[in-house]
């Protein structure tokens, strides 16, 4: 097994990446879809309450594009820095 | 129930369909795990490391997709409306958690299970011993839930006894899972995953062009005015808005259960475990993106589904009359025919229930349209469906009495999905397509938690303690007889379940949640907290939740002890109720795992040392066992 090379910049970048995805997961999911729920469900997505909506479906489409975004940013981020090179 | 030829006379078209379907579906299981059969540890415990990204996505996302999923939760969303969003948001939203603070960093770290990764990083042997511990615990209840569920799919649909339809899915998965071990596993997973999405989205699909002219059922749900009739149809009855969010639960409550479901499905052993799998931590992180890609497919459908078969139902079966009904009783079966021999079918059902407080009747319907429910006599013999027409007007209401209560039908909600497609009157393949995908739901699931207690039995402690020098052939012989072993406990279990499938399932959830997240999470995360502090923090976090449970449910899960609840509604912590009390006891996991390692020594240079090395993403291709 490879020697770890102390790499601090690259685990701050990390816990940038994983900070500002977990802020817009907790917004989504807690803040959308639980604490505002009532208050947008005033407003409209087609037929139903948006607050229902993110609740129910628009969450789930954020969860899915916070993973695929997190796996693309990081690669990015192994390249950077030129870590993960055994692909 | 015990029924005679004549209940069962009204023949299912769906069944030849069924067998078809189910026997294709399991050959096809059994050729796959012929064909991955393996002779090495690495390849019975993590398939060699050599899976493509995108089929463990597909096999990570059939491992994780439940019998709960596939046959509950649309039901639970169904009969809970808004509030239904806790399993939606917690399961979609803890595998969020799963991808970014768990997943990269265990495949890094490459060994085989999570109580391997504990008891390193916390280098002590009760720490990995205690963690074992938890994964089988909380594996064994998970497990259970997905033997009810075939035993519920084979009594329905194959009209085999519950008993004999969970023996077969024993056999089943004893075969691929003993032969093959993670290699086969991984691979019937990913042709189980094709058969459940596309026997969860046809029917979907199909209801959705019924109720809502739409063909994709996530746009019907929020672009035609299927709400608003449901809504309306509701307030008829009594009931609460379906769109109307905290009517089942209290904001406090949605809060706390989303959280347990979120924080424990990250810490599930059998999840965590697929990424073993995998080359390398990029390929962690990409196949954790196709998996919830592919998750996000049923579990969209899902509520859109749940709503249509809330309609369909209500629609369906609110103010139909009553045909005829049969009444069972010590001297066998009568038929009384509707309206002639009325008062003669309610005098024998008072005098079967002398002797019987829930003697068999049937009901057959006929809806408002003048069409027969044959699905509701089918169902009804199962006992997940039951009339009761108390004002013996020969009409079935679903008004709701002065106690918010509906009196005239029992429904149960583990048949929503399964019955959807008869009672929107699709055609019988379709059903049969829903059986099928029902049993590779439960399977492979139930094939992935084996596999963990196995691991967590065989390779993290009996091989560790009593047969460290066991060779490479006798440690997979170990571990197939450790895999065997947990299938008939998992059997008995599926015989003679603790409980309703979700919610068995949901406090498994909130163990996990209370126990392995925090422990893991700040594994890799602080390099200060030490092994003090995890072991004191798991043990606290998952005997308060555990207990909380216990006391909350004791009249389900010890029946033979109590009679009723020691801790009932009233008297919940804070107003908490069990599937929600994993958040707290994951907080005080946290709390108490980080106050320990404050005042006690930090953990020794290897362990810093292997945590850096977990943060790193290079090299670990050549991470490997021991």
């Amino acid at each position: 097994m490879e020697k770890p090379k102390h790499s601090g910049s690259y685990w701050k970048d990390n816990l940038v990446v994983v900070s500002i995805l977990l802020v817009i997961w907790f917004a989504v999911g807690y803040v959308g879809g639980i604490f505002g729920i009532e208050w947008l469900n005033g407003f409209k997505v087609g037929n139903v309450g948006l607050g229902f909506w993110i609740a129910q479906q628009g969450s789930i489409f954020v969860f899915v594009l916070i993973v695929i975004v997190y796996a693309v940013w990081m690669d990015r981020l192994d390249r950077k820095h030129g870590l993960g090179g055994d692909r | 129930m015990n029924l005679s030829p004549l209940l069962l006379a009204v023949t299912d078209p769906a069944l030849p369909w069924t067998w078809l379907f189910v026997g294709l579906t399991f050959a096809m299981y059994l050729v796959i795990g012929w064909r991955s059969r393996v002779k090495e540890t690495s390849g019975f415990y993590v398939a060699g490391q050599g899976v493509p990204a995108i089929a463990n996505g597909a096999a990570t996302a059939a491992d994780w997709m439940s019998a709960a999923s596939f046959l509950s939760m649309a039901g639970l969303i169904s009969f809970s409306g808004s509030d239904g969003s806790v399993y939606l948001m917690g399961w979609t939203g803890g595998y969020v958690l799963l991808a970014l603070l768990l997943a990269p960093y265990l495949r890094k770290f490459g060994h085989y299970t999570v109580p391997d990764f504990i008891g390193s990083r916390y280098y002590s042997e009760t720490a990995r011993v205690v963690a074992a511990i938890c994964a089988i615990f909380v594996s064994l209840t998970y497990v259970a839930g997905q033997m009810k569920g075939v035993g519920i799919v084979f009594s329905r649909f194959l009209e085999v006894e519950l008993m004999y339809g969970v023996f077969i899915g024993m056999a089943i998965v004893a075969f691929f899972s003993v032969l093959g071990g993670m290699k086969g596993i991984t691979w019937t997973q990913v042709a189980q995953y094709f058969v459940l999405i596309l026997a969860f989205v046809i029917p979907a699909i199909a209801i959705s062009r019924l109720l809502t002219g739409h063909s994709v059922p996530q746009a019907g749900f929020v672009f035609s005015d299927i709400s608003e009739r449901l809504n309306n149809v509701l307030l008829e009855l009594g009931e609460k808005e379906y769109t109307r969010p905290f009517t089942e639960l209290s904001r406090l409550n949605v809060f706390c259960i989303t959280a347990a479901l979120m924080f424990g499905t990250a810490g599930l052993p059998h999840v965590i475990v697929r990424f073993y799998t995998v080359k390398n931590v990029r390929a962690a992180r990409y196949s954790a993106a196709w998996a919830i890609l592919f998750i996000a497919i049923l579990y969209t459908t899902a509520p859109a589904l749940g709503m249509f078969a809330r309609y369909n139902l209500v629609k369906s079966i609110h103010l139909a009359t009553i045909s005829r009904i049969v009444v069972g009783s010590e001297n066998g079966e009568t038929t009384f025919d509707f309206p002639e021999k009325k008062d003669a079918a309610w005098a024998a059902i008072s005098d079967a229930r002398q002797s019987n407080p829930a003697p068999p009747v049937i009901y057959y319907l006929i809806s408002t349209e003048g069409k027969p429910l044959d699905w509701a006599t089918r169902w009804q013999k199962t006992g997940m469906l039951s009339f009761d027409d108390l004002d013996r007007n020969g009409v079935i209401s679903l008004k709701l009495n002065e106690d918010k209560k509906s009196e005239q039908a029992t429904i149960d909600k583990d048949i929503i999905v399964l019955s959807t497609p008869e009672v929107a009157g699709l055609p019988p393949w379709v059903i049969a397509l829903v059986a099928a995908g029902g049993l590779a739901a439960a399977l492979s699931t139930a094939a992935g938690l084996l596999l963990v207690i196995s691991s967590s039995l065989a390779h993290d402690m009996y091989c560790r303690y009593f047969a460290p020098h066991a060779s490479e052939a006798q440690k997979v012989m170990i571990g197939r007889i450790a895999i065997l072993l947990a299938i008939f406990v998992a059997g008995y279990f599926g015989i003679n379940p603790p409980g309703f499938v979700g919610e068995v399932v949901a406090f498994a959830f909130g163990l996990a949640a209370a126990s392995f997240f925090p422990a893991i999470f700040l594994g890799i995360f602080s390099k200060r907290v030490n092994r003090a502090g995890a072991v004191t923090g798991m043990i606290v976090g998952l005997v308060f939740t555990l207990v909380y449970i216990v006391l909350c449910t004791s009249h389900k899960v010890l029946p033979m002890l109590f009679t009723q609840e020691i801790l009932p509604k009233e008297q919940w912590l804070f107003g908490i109720s069990p599937q929600g009390i994993g958040t707290v006891g994951m907080l005080l996991n946290f709390v108490v795992t980080i106050a320990v390692s404050a005042i006690t020594k930090p953990p020794p240079p290897e362990v810093i040392e292997l945590v850096e090395l977990v943060r790193n993403p290079s090299g670990s291709s050549s991470a490997t066992g021991h």
